[in-house]
C-alpha cells in the first residue's frame, strides 16, 4: 500500500514507525528540513521538504497513486486543507487530524463535506480510552468489541493471587465462568497460552469475556472491583474536557485542576457540572485541600510527561485506587506500565492506533471485513474483530479440522448477539463476529490458516 | 558496537558478490583454461564463511551510523581480497599486494593497473577483472540490496556510505525499489552500450569487457594500448558518449522515465557538468590541432579523452602524456573535478564544485560589503548550511589525505609529474595518470608501502572518505 503523510511530528513519527513495520511504501512531507532528515535516517521511507500543500510537491509524492493520505500536523485547517486537495488530485482515501473542539461537533458534516474519509480526534479518543479503564478499574487497560458487548481487558496477577501456579485448563474447570485468557505477557515476551499454560505471580493477562462474566470472575478469583464514582482530572487541556464530558455522561463525579483562570473559566461555561479549581495540580497542598484522599480515581493529564508520573506516584503514596496517566515518551511509560500499578495512556499510539486499523480495514478482502483492531503488549500482539461475510473455506469446517498458523487464538465467537467461548468442535457460520487474538499481522480472517 | 548484525549484513553481501563469481567460472570452463580452481576455492570459501555468520539472524538489528560506516568499509575491503583470490591462485599475478591492487582498481572502478601485459592473461580472469568495475560502478551494497528482501529500516547510513554526493536522492519510498531502479537503469544502459559497439564490428567479449569498463566509469581494457587497438571513430564516439552518460546523475534518467522534465531545466549539476566537459574538448582540440592536422580529428581524440577522464574511467585512445602542457593540466583539472553525484564516477563531483565556487564568490562579495546576506542556491533551491559545511569539510579532508599520500608515494623517488599523478589518478579513481603512469605505463614498478597507499586512496576515493577514514580511528573502537 502507498501511503502519503503529511506532518513528521510525534503522531506521524510513530504512523511512520507503524506503517513500515506493516511493510508499506510511505512518503513523508514536512516542512521542517530537520524533521525530514531524522526521520529519513530512522526508517526506510522517502521523505519530501515541502508544504503538503503545495500541489508541485503533492505531484512530486505521487499522491495520484497514493491509497491512503493522512495529514497530522498541529493545524486543523491545513490538515483539512491539505487532505481536499490530495482527494482532489486523485488518492484513494484520506484521514486528517482535527481537534479544535468547534469543528468536532460538526463532524458528521465537515467528513461530507470536505470529503474526507476519517477524522481522527487524538484527544477524544484519548479520554474514550481513559473512560472504558475507569469503568474497570481493576483492569490496567480495556478494550471492547463488538460494540461493547466483549471487552478485552489488560490484568496484572499479583504474587498471591488464587490464579498463581494453575495451568489455564484447571482455571476454566475451577470456576466454569465464560472468560478466555488470550494473551500472556511475561518477562518481555507474548506467549499465545493453550491448555497446559502455567500462570504464574507477575504475569499480565489479557482476558477476553462479557462485561457480566468478567466481573463474576473478578469476583470469585477474589479480587473485589470498587466501582470508580469520583475523579480528580489534573490538568484541564483537550482530553480533559471530552474526558470529563464522557464521564460525567456516565454519572461520575468530575473535578478539574487546572492552573490557567482563563482556561479554567471556559471549562467551567462548556461543563456546568464539572468541579473547575483554578491551582497548580502538581503543589501537594492544592492537592490535599481537593481533597485527594477520598477521591476513587485520579487522572494525570499535563502536558508533561514528569509532571505526570510524579502527581501518580504522589497519587499512589495517598492510596488513590485508581491512577491513569498520560505519558508521550515511551521509554517513560514502558517504565510506568512496568510497575503494574499505574494505567498509562499514550496519546500518538491511540491515534496511530487508529489509523492503522483504517487501513487494515481497507486492505482486508471483501469475505471477512475488519471492524476493530487493538494492538496490545507494546504492540507485539493483536486483537481483532472480523465480521463472517460469507461462505468460505472457513466455514464449512469445525475449527478442530481448520489448520490454523502458530500463535493465533480464536478468542470469541458473537452469534445472534450472544457470545460464547469457542472449543474444537465449533464453527465459523456468515454473520458471525470472530475475535482472534495473533502475534502475526492479519488483514482478513483467511489469513490465520497455515 | 553490535557485532554479531555487523557480521550477518557482511556475511549476505559476501555470499551475493562470491554468486557472481560463478560467471567467470563458467568462462574459464568455456575457454578450457584450466584455472577453474582459482574460482572455486574462493567461491566456497566466501559462501562458506557468509553461511555461517549468517545463518541466523540476530535478535538486536539496530544499526546506527557507526556499524552503517564500518559494515561498508570492512566489506569493501573484504570483497576485494577476495575478488583477489583468483588471479593470486592461478598464478597469473603472482604477488598478492598485486593481485589485491588490481582487484581494489577493479572495484573502485579506477582502473590503475600492474599488469605490463594486458593480453597475455586468460580471459575468464580479464572478465572477471572488469566485472569488478561493473559491480562496484552502481556499488556491492546497493547490489546486496537490490536482490535481497530486507525490512532493515537503518540502511539508510550504508547507501549513503557507499553513493557518492553530498546528498543522496531516493527514488522510491524504500531503498529496495531505490535499488533496484537504479541497477534497471544500469543493466538497460550496459545493453544499449553492449549491442551498439557490437554494430562497430568490435567483438563480442570485447564489447562486453569494455562495456562494463565504461559503465563502472572504471577502465580496464584488455589490450595493451586501451581502445586504441580498435582504431575506429564510431566506437570512440560510443564509448566516449556511453562514459559520459554513465558519468550523470543516475537519477537524472529516472527523472526523464517518469517524464519530469521542469526537474531538469534547473538541474545545475548536469548543466556544469556538460559545460565543462564540451569546454575542455574544445580547448584541447584547438591545442592539438597541429598533431592530428583536422579540427575533427583533433575533437575525436580530445573528447574521447576529456570524457574519460572527467568521468574518471581512464580509456585511452591516444598517449595524453605527449600532448601539449596546456592540455595537460586542463585533463588534470578535470581529473579533481570528476563525474556527477550519483553516478558511477569518481572525483571531487560536478555539485561539489559548483558549490564550492558558490560560497567563493559569496565570500568575495561578502568582503566587498560585509553586511550582505547570501544564500547558496542549487537547483534553484537553498541549499542548506549543513550541507555547504559538508561540503567545505569534504573539500579539506580530500586535499590533507592527497597530500599525505604524494608525501609517501614521493619516497619512491619517481619524478613530478608521475607521483602526483598517480595518487591523483587513484584517489579520483581515475586509472591513468601522466609520467610513467599514463596511458602507455602502469603501476607496476611502485614498491610495496606505495601500493598499498594507492589501494587504500582507491578505496577513501570510492567511497568518499568517511567509512574507511573512520575505521582506522581509534574513536571508533573505543567502548562508549
Amino acid at each position: 500500500m502507498r501511503v502519503v503523510i503529511v506532518g513528521g511530528g510525534k503522531v506521524g513519527r510513530k504512523l511512520v514507525e507503524d506503517f513500515t513495520n506493516e511493510g508499506d511504501n510511505i512518503v513523508l512531507i514536512d516542512i521542517k528540513n530537520h524533521i525530514c532528515e531524522k526521520i529519513e535516517e530512522s526508517f526506510d521511507v522517502m521523505c519530501i521538504n515541502g508544504s503538503g500543500t503545495d500541489i508541485e510537491i503533492l505531484g512530486e509524492a505521487e499522491i495520484k497513486k497514493a491509497d491512503l493520505f493522512i495529514a497530522v500536523t498541529d493545524n486543523d485547517e491545513y490538515n483539512a486543507l491539505c487532505s481536499v486537495m490530495a482527494k482532489k488530485m486523485g488518492a484513494n482515501r484520506c484521514v486528517a487530524r482535527v481537534r479544535n473542539r468547534e469543528y468536532f461537533k460538526q463532524l458528521d458534516f465537515m467528513r461530507d463535506a470536505l470529503g474526507i474519509n476519517l477524522i481522527v480526534n487524538p484527544e477524544y479518543a484519548t479520554a474514550d480510552e481513559i473512560s472504558r479503564i475507569l469503568r474497570f478499574p481493576v483492569a490496567i487497560n480495556a478494550e471492547t468489541f463488538a460494540k461493547g458487548r466483549i471487552e478485552l481487558i489488560e490484568f496484572n496477577v499479583g504474587e498471591d493471587s488464587a490464579l498463581c501456579n494453575y495451568a489455564l485448563y484447571e482455571i476454566y474447570k475451577k470456576y466454569k465462568i465464560k472468560v478466555l485468557i488470550c494473551a500472556v505477557q511475561r518477562e518481555g515476551k507474548v506467549y499465545i497460552p493453550n491448555g497446559d499454560f502455567v500462570i504464574k505471580g507477575g504475569d499480565k493477562l489479557h482476558i477476553t469475556a462479557s462485561h457480566g462474566d468478567l466481573t463474576k470472575f473478578m469476583k470469585e478469583i477474589g479480587i473485589i472491583q470498587k466501582k470508580v464514582r469520583t475523579v480528580i482530572l489534573i490538568g484541564g487541556g483537550r482530553i480533559s474536557f471530552y474526558l470529563a464530558k464522557l464521564l460525567i455522561e456516565s454519572g461520575m463525579k468530575v473535578k478539574i485542576i487546572e492552573h490557567n483562570m482563563s482556561r479554567c473559566q471556559e471549562l467551567a461555561e462548556y461543563l456546568p457540572k464539572a468541579d473547575v479549581v483554578c491551582g497548580d495540580g502538581t503543589d501537594r497542598h492544592v492537592l490535599e485541600e481537593e481533597g485527594i484522599d477520598r477521591v476513587d480515581s485520579v487522572v494525570a493529564l499535563t502536558g508533561i510527561d514528569e509532571e505526570n508520573m510524579i502527581i501518580s506516584m504522589y497519587a499512589k503514596s495517598r492510596n488513590v485506587d485508581k491512577i491513569v496517566a498520560k505519558v508521550n515518551r515511551l521509554s517513560f511509560a514502558d517504565l510506568m506500565e512496568n510497575t503494574g500499578i499505574y494505567s498509562i495512556v499514550t496519546p500518538k499510539n491511540i491515534t496511530a492506533n487508529m489509523i492503522i486499523r483504517y487501513a487494515r480495514a481497507m486492505k482486508s478482502a471483501q469475505d471477512t471485513e475488519m471492524r476493530t483492531l487493538y494492538r496490545i503488549v507494546n504492540n507485539k500482539a493483536e486483537a481483532m474483530e472480523f465480521i463472517v461475510n460469507k461462505e468460505s473455506e472457513l466455514t464449512s469446517k469445525t475449527l478442530s479440522q481448520i489448520k490454523m498458523k502458530e500463535n493465533v487464538l480464536i478468542a470469541a465467537i458473537l452469534r445472534h448477539n450472544k457470545m460464547f467461548l469457542p472449543d474444537g468442535n465449533s464453527t465459523f457460520e456468515v454473520g458471525d463476529t470472530v475475535i482472534v487474538v495473533t502475534t502475526h499481522h492479519l488483514t482478513t480472517l483467511t489469513d490465520v490458516l497455515a | 558496537m553490535n557485532y554479531r548484525m555487523i557480521a550477518y549484513t557482511m556475511g549476505r553481501i559476501l555470499i551475493a558478490v562470491a554468486a557472481t563469481m560463478l560467471i567467470p567460472m563458467g568462462l574459464s570452463v568455456y575457454y578450457g583454461e584450466g584455472i577453474i580452481m582459482a574460482y572455486t576455492i574462493p567461491i566456497i570459501v566466501s559462501i562458506a564463511i557468509g553461511a555461517v555468520v549468517s545463518i541466523k539472524p540476530p535478535e538486536d538489528k539496530s544499526l546506527f551510523v557507526r556499524e552503517g560506516m564500518v559494515i561498508v568499509a570492512l566489506i569493501w575491503i573484504v570483497i576485494s581480497i577476495v575478488g583477489a583470490l583468483p588471479f593470486y591462485i592461478s598464478r597469473e599475478i603472482p604477488n598478492f599486494i598485486d593481485c589485491f591492487f588490481e582487484t581494489v582498481s577493479g572495484f573502485t572502478t579506477t582502473g590503475s593497473t600492474i599488469l605490463a601485459n594486458v593480453e597475455g592473461m586468460s580471459k575468464s580472469l580479464l572478465f572477471w577483472r572488469s566485472f569488478t568495475h561493473w559491480l562496484g560502478g552502481m556499488g556491492v551494497l546497493v547490489f546486496a540490496m537490490a536482490i535481497f528482501s530486507s525490512k532493515d529500516t537503518r540502511a539508510t547510513y550504508m547507501m549513503r556510505a557507499e553513493m557518492p554526493g553530498p546528498v543522496v536522492g531516493k527514488l522510491a519510498s524504500k531503498w529496495q525499489f531505490s535499488a533496484r531502479i537504479l541497477y534497471m537503469i544500469y543493466i538497460a544502459l550496459t545493453i544499449l552500450e553492449i549491442i551498439l559497439l557490437r554494430l562497430g564490428k568490435m567483438p563480442l567479449f570485447d564489447s562486453i569487457v569494455h562495456t562494463f569498463g565504461s559503465a563502472g566509469t572504471g577502465g580496464f581494457g584488455i589490450k595493451n594500448n586501451s581502445i586504441a587497438y580498435y582504431n575506429s571513430a564510431y566506437i570512440d564516439y560510443v564509448i566516449g558518449i556511453f562514459m559520459m552518460l554513465f558519468g550523470l546523475n543516475f537519477n537524472v534518467y529516472y527523472i526523464m522515465l517518469i517524464r519530469k522534465f521542469t526537474h531538469l531545466k534547473n538541474n545545475d549539476e548536469v548543466k556544469w557538468y556538460i559545460g565543462f566537459m564540451l569546454g575542455a574538448a574544445v580547448l584541447i582540440a584547438v591545442n592539438i590541432m597541429p598533431i592530428y592536422h583536422t579540427f575533427a580529428n583533433a575533437f575525436r581524440y580530445s573528447f574521447f579523452q576529456v570524457s574519460s577522464v572527467m568521468t574518471t574511467t581512464g580509456y585511452a585512445t591516444a598517449d595524453f602524456a605527449v600532448w601539449p602542457m596546456f592540455s595537460q593540466i586542463i585533463l588534470v583539472m578535470l581529473m579533481l573535478i570528476g563525474a556527477c553525484a550519483g553516478s558511477t564516477g569518481g572525483g571531487i563531483k560536478v555539485i561539489r564544485v559548483v558549490i564550492l565556487m558558490k560560497i567563493a564568490v559569496n565570500a568575495v562579495k561578502k568582503a566587498v560589503s560585509p553586511r550582505s546576506v547570501f544564500s547558496v542556491k542549487a537547483d534553484g533551491k537553498r541549499i542548506e548550511k549543513g550541507i555547504v559545511y559538508g561540503v567545505l569539510v569534504y573539500f579539506v579532508v580530500y586535499m590533507i589525505f592527497t597530500g599525505l599520500s604524494i608525501l609517501i608515494v614521493s619516497l619512491d623517488n619517481k619524478d613530478f609529474a608521475t607521483t602526483v599523478t598517480s595518487v591523483l589518478a587513484t584517489v579520483n579513481n581515475i586509472g591513468p595518470g601522466l609520467g610513467s603512469v599514463g596511458p602507455t605505463g602502469n603501476f607496476a614498478e611502485f614498491s610495496i608501502l606505495s601500493k598499498i597507499v594507492l589501494s587504500i586512496g582507491m578505496l577513501v576515493g570510492r567511497l568518499e572518505f568517511y567509512p574507511i577514514l573512520i575505521l582506522f580511528s581509534p574513536y571508533m573502537w573505543k567502548k562508549s
